[in-house]
């Protein structure tokens, strides 16, 4: 099983375990995950503006690179699988940023959205299986463990198309295939407070603290999640007995292959 | 020599707007066969079909092209118009120029050329045409209400009250169906039992109506006029002819665990049980799921306790077999599975409630015998959110796209009835819009804002929560621009209703059609809104679209005029375009007889002269006319091509195909 692999700036900096925990568990699952060469930024916020196509131009690059391979883009990082997947969705069915995008880009073969986008979580539980994992796990997690969602997986509903935005389960479908015990808490989609960490960080904290303690009430030992930037905050975030890890440390630990 | 006459339709504008009827009526001049052409403004006006008229006499016409609307629109009133004028009814053949033309082409050229070939089409197949003559079929003078809700009631006894047998086939053991379940009715707050148990037990009584309660409809064969129905009667154990509704039975069943379906499941029932006080039939009906005697032979006290002897462990399910003349569909609806919106917390909180449970637990026969208490601790709610749209108006897949609309009067009544009784209640409603057209409507939901207080808060909810104790109920105040959350005692969603899941067996039975909610398809939106598009089938109630108790009611006496008016009538016109046999062609193979939807097909042995004096016996298909309802299904299985269909023979078919091909 290949996989184009677009890691993304924040997993080459502050989120360097979201990805060593991530090959190493692919490696162990017999999955392929062939970094692109040469990747650029993925346009971060930016590519959201509707009008703007120059920041949209990298994240259609590492589309047509994918193309070229296996037709997968496989995304780890929450912002980047975001922006891609949205930035596709565009080069599908607007034709008014295709058109503009080819011609920038003046590609050999013009790209259309034929790549299919899936993030590391999809690749789990559409293409290794949930049961497979549960077979290949050698240290069950046996804790009792909250998904945090966030929203950049999540939202807008219709292109992500990831999993019910209001009452998603893969997270936690993904917990139990590790031996865990997953803790379905109310504020598991809601914003950690996200950028506004920025100009506003009593906010943020406010925003995060709630999300903690809510996954403490409900009986939570750790909090998984996907994003570098909600790992972030809620790190940033002070509550007692309570641990924030990326869901591909829990992974790796499970399949014995956590160094 | 057929003398054809063709009449272009302007429909005002609808047609030609878009069609240049003129051209139309130019070429169609120059058609073999047509000795007329004319184009009006409204060809089914009055003038229209005078026009018409005049015509067939004036050019000798022997049939009639007539070039408007959907023939499911006029084709019955062209065909009178020219019998009216002393043509057979048959030699009239519509070419739908509006529908699927005019409507949907913009550009008037294109549209032109194929309002031509639509035309020439209808030409090719009149000129095959012969006249035909409707058979008569007898009617069965009784009628068959499925469903027993207001709709079914309602219509009941207005067929019964025009001298009309009725049955009345209700799957629970009780009729009353959902307006059973109200506590009081918008917008007068009249109490629901006390206008619909009168009603109930005016079925009982009455001699004409007959109640199978906890039944079903097994199978339906037959057509307007002649169905043939087969009702299961479900093994209620218990002898309906006996009990006489004492309820000594219930205080004995050791086995109290079941789950009173009648008050939406929020307290326990015993096995055996009569629904409610004022059931219709007032007798008891046993679990078997829950019936210790039935599930391990162990007990038996209630059939010692019946003094009447009615209890029967060994009663099993029965058939009866009934004729009827129509048939009216009225399986009502139930609210939706909150499956899909684990956000407001109904499967994790017992304080939050749909707004059917709060209608038992403001009830007086309800399980907090009327006073309205939180299911959890039986305390006073102090503040009570109120959540409206919980699954309509729903484009994200989880629940319904439509609008329920009786939810924005009913959350209205409760917040309303709850102010009055609890003044020292909170109560909040999240709104997207509210809807409340109709007579007394808008008053009634203002009453609740300006005169008891309600606090309506136009947005959405995002999520339920469960803080210290309290249901937050986290949601955006759009006029405010604020996020805000409510911590409530008691939250209530106005979960969508769809119709009962039974009516899509139904719908197959009786072969009507059923849109992708579920809703049954009415013949025509607005001129035939109470009949199904299968003849002698009616729709009332929810089954056909959301609606409340009156709208409810003037369905269901429509749907019971129109039966009264097929009942009255003692013959009925069949169709005469239906399949028949060359019997010469047929070589006995069955097929048609297996395809054919409605059992009009069978085989019979029959003698045939084969020369020399000689005769041989063979084996072929026999077409019942009363039955058979021109579907054309047995022509296109036919091998030998012997079946073939009166007003829509084979060969003209491939005449229209020519007609449309050749340019």
């Amino acid at each position: 099983m290949k996989f184009s692999y677009y890691p993304g700036c924040t997993l080459k900096t502050q989120a360097k375990d979201l990805d060593r925990y991530a090959r190493l568990s692919a490696a162990a699952l017999g999955v392929d995950m062939e970094e692109i060469k040469e990747w650029q930024c993925c346009g971060a916020v930016y590519p959201l503006a509707k009008d703007e196509i120059g920041v949209k131009l990298s994240a259609v690059r590492a589309l047509d690179y994918a193309k070229h391979e296996d037709g997968l883009l496989l995304t780890l990082c929450s912002a980047c699988h975001n922006v891609i997947k949205r930035v596709n969705d565009d080069m599908r069915n607007d034709a008014d940023i295709n058109l503009r995008a080819n011609n920038y880009l003046a590609l050999d073969e013009k790209y259309n959205g034929e790549t299919k986008v899936v993030h590391y979580l999809e690749m789990l539980r559409d293409y290794v299986g949930f049961d497979n994992i549960k077979k290949a796990v050698k240290n069950p997690i046996k804790k009792k463990i909250g998904a945090y969602y966030g929203c950049l997986l999540l939202r807008p509903g219709k292109v992500m198309a990831f999993d019910n935005p209001e009452n998603p389960t893969i997270i936690e479908d993904f917990i139990t295939a590790i031996g865990g015990t997953p803790v379905k808490y109310p504020f598991r989609n809601e914003c950690c407070g996200a950028y506004v960490k920025l100009v506003n960080p009593d906010l943020t904290e406010r925003k995060s603290k709630k999300v903690l303690e809510n996954a403490k009430e409900n009986g939570a030992e750790i909090v998984i999640t996907a994003c570098p930037l909600c790992y972030y905050n809620l790190k940033q975030t002070p509550c007692e007995d309570m641990e924030v890890v990326y869901f591909t440390e829990l992974l790796a630990e499970a399949l014995g292959v956590k160094d | 020599m057929q003398r054809i006459g063709v009449f272009i339709c302007h429909c005002g504008s609808n047609i030609a707007a878009t069609v240049d009827v003129e051209r139309v009526t130019e070429a169609l001049a120059k058609e073999p066969g047509v000795v007329y052409a004319v184009n009006y403004q409204y060809m089914c006006s009055e003038n229209g079909q005078q026009l018409i008229k005049n015509a067939i006499a004036e050019h000798r016409l022997t049939g009639i092209v007539v070039c408007s609307c959907s023939p499911r629109m006029h084709e019955a009133t062209f065909r009178k118009t020219a019998e009216a004028a002393g043509l057979n009814a048959y030699m009239v053949e519509i070419a739908n120029i509006r529908e699927q033309c005019s409507w949907i082409h913009k550009d008037i050229e294109e549209a032109t050329e194929k309002a031509i070939v639509l035309a020439r089409t209808a030409v090719a197949k009149i000129l095959l045409d012969k006249p035909l003559t409707a058979g008569e079929t007898g009617v069965t003078k009784r009628a068959l209400v499925i469903g027993g809700g207001i709709a079914g009631i309602q219509a009941a006894l207005d067929i019964a009250d025009a001298g009309y047998e009725v049955d009345i086939v209700e799957k629970r053991p009780t009729i009353g169906g959902r307006m059973a379940q109200l506590d009081k009715t918008f917008p007068t707050l009249d109490c629901s039992a006390c206008i619909l148990t009168p009603k109930m037990v005016d079925c009982a009584q009455s001699d004409k109506i007959n109640i199978f309660s906890y039944s079903e409809v097994e199978e339906v064969k037959g057509f307007v006029g002649n169905f043939d129905v087969k009702i299961r009667k479900k093994a209620r154990h218990v002898d309906e002819t006996k009990c006489t509704g004492c309820g000594v039975c219930m205080a004995s069943c050791p086995s109290k665990k079941g789950l009173n379906e009648f008050n939406m499941n929020l307290n326990n029932r015993p096995a055996i049980y009569i629904p409610f006080a004022q059931a219709i039939p007032n007798v008891a009906i046993i679990d078997p799921e829950q019936c210790l005697k039935l599930k391990s032979d162990k007990c038996g006290l209630c059939q010692r306790k019946c003094g009447v002897g009615a209890i029967d462990y060994k009663q099993e399910d029965s058939f009866v077999e009934r004729k009827y003349g129509a048939i009216v569909v009225a399986t009502g609806f139930r609210p939706i599975k909150l499956d899909n919106f684990n956000e407001f917390g109904y499967a994790d909180n017992k304080d939050v409630v749909t707004s059917l449970e709060l209608e038992r637990l403001m009830n007086a026969a309800g399980p907090t015998k009327g006073t309205l208490l939180r299911p959890s601790d039986g305390k006073h709610p102090k503040v009570i959110t109120f959540i409206q749209c919980v699954g309509s108006r729903d484009v994200s897949g989880c629940g319904k796209p439509y609008c329920s609309k009786i939810c924005c009067m009913y959350t209205a009544k409760h917040a309303m009835l709850i102010r009055e009784k609890y003044p020292d209640t909170e109560v909040h409603v999240f709104y997207i819009d509210i809807r409340t057209p109709g007579k007394n409507y808008d008053e009634f939901y203002r009453r609740a804002v300006e005169q008891y207080g309600v606090d309506y808060i136009k947005g959405m909810v995002g999520k339920v929560y469960n803080e210290n104790g309290k249901l937050m109920v986290q949601g955006s105040d759009l006029l405010d621009n604020k996020q805000i959350v409510i911590p409530s005692d008691l939250v209530v969603l106005a979960t969508a209703i769809e119709p009962d899941p039974s009516v899509r067996d139904i719908a197959t039975k009786l072969t009507i059609s059923i849109d992708t909610n579920d809703f049954l398809t009415e013949a025509h939106a607005k001129l035939r809104p109470v009949e199904s598009p299968t003849a002698g089938v009616f729709l009332a109630g929810v089954c056909q679209g959301p609606k409340d108790v009156p709208e409810t009611v003037s369905q269901a006496s429509a749907c019971a005029s129109k039966v009264i008016g097929l009942l009255a009538k003692d013959k009925l016109k069949g169709n005469p375009c239906v399949s028949h046999v060359d019997e010469n062609m047929c070589t006995g193979c069955s097929q048609c007889e297996q395809v054919c939807p409605y059992g009009a097909i069978t085989y019979i042995d029959k003698e045939f002269r084969i020369g020399g004096g000689k005769t041989e016996t063979r084996r072929v298909a026999s077409v019942n006319p009363a039955v058979c309802q021109g579907c054309g299904a047995c022509t296109v299985t036919c091998p030998s091509g012997a079946m073939d269909l009166y007003g829509f023979s084979s060969a003209q078919i491939l005449k229209e195909v020519e007609a449309i091909c050749k340019r």
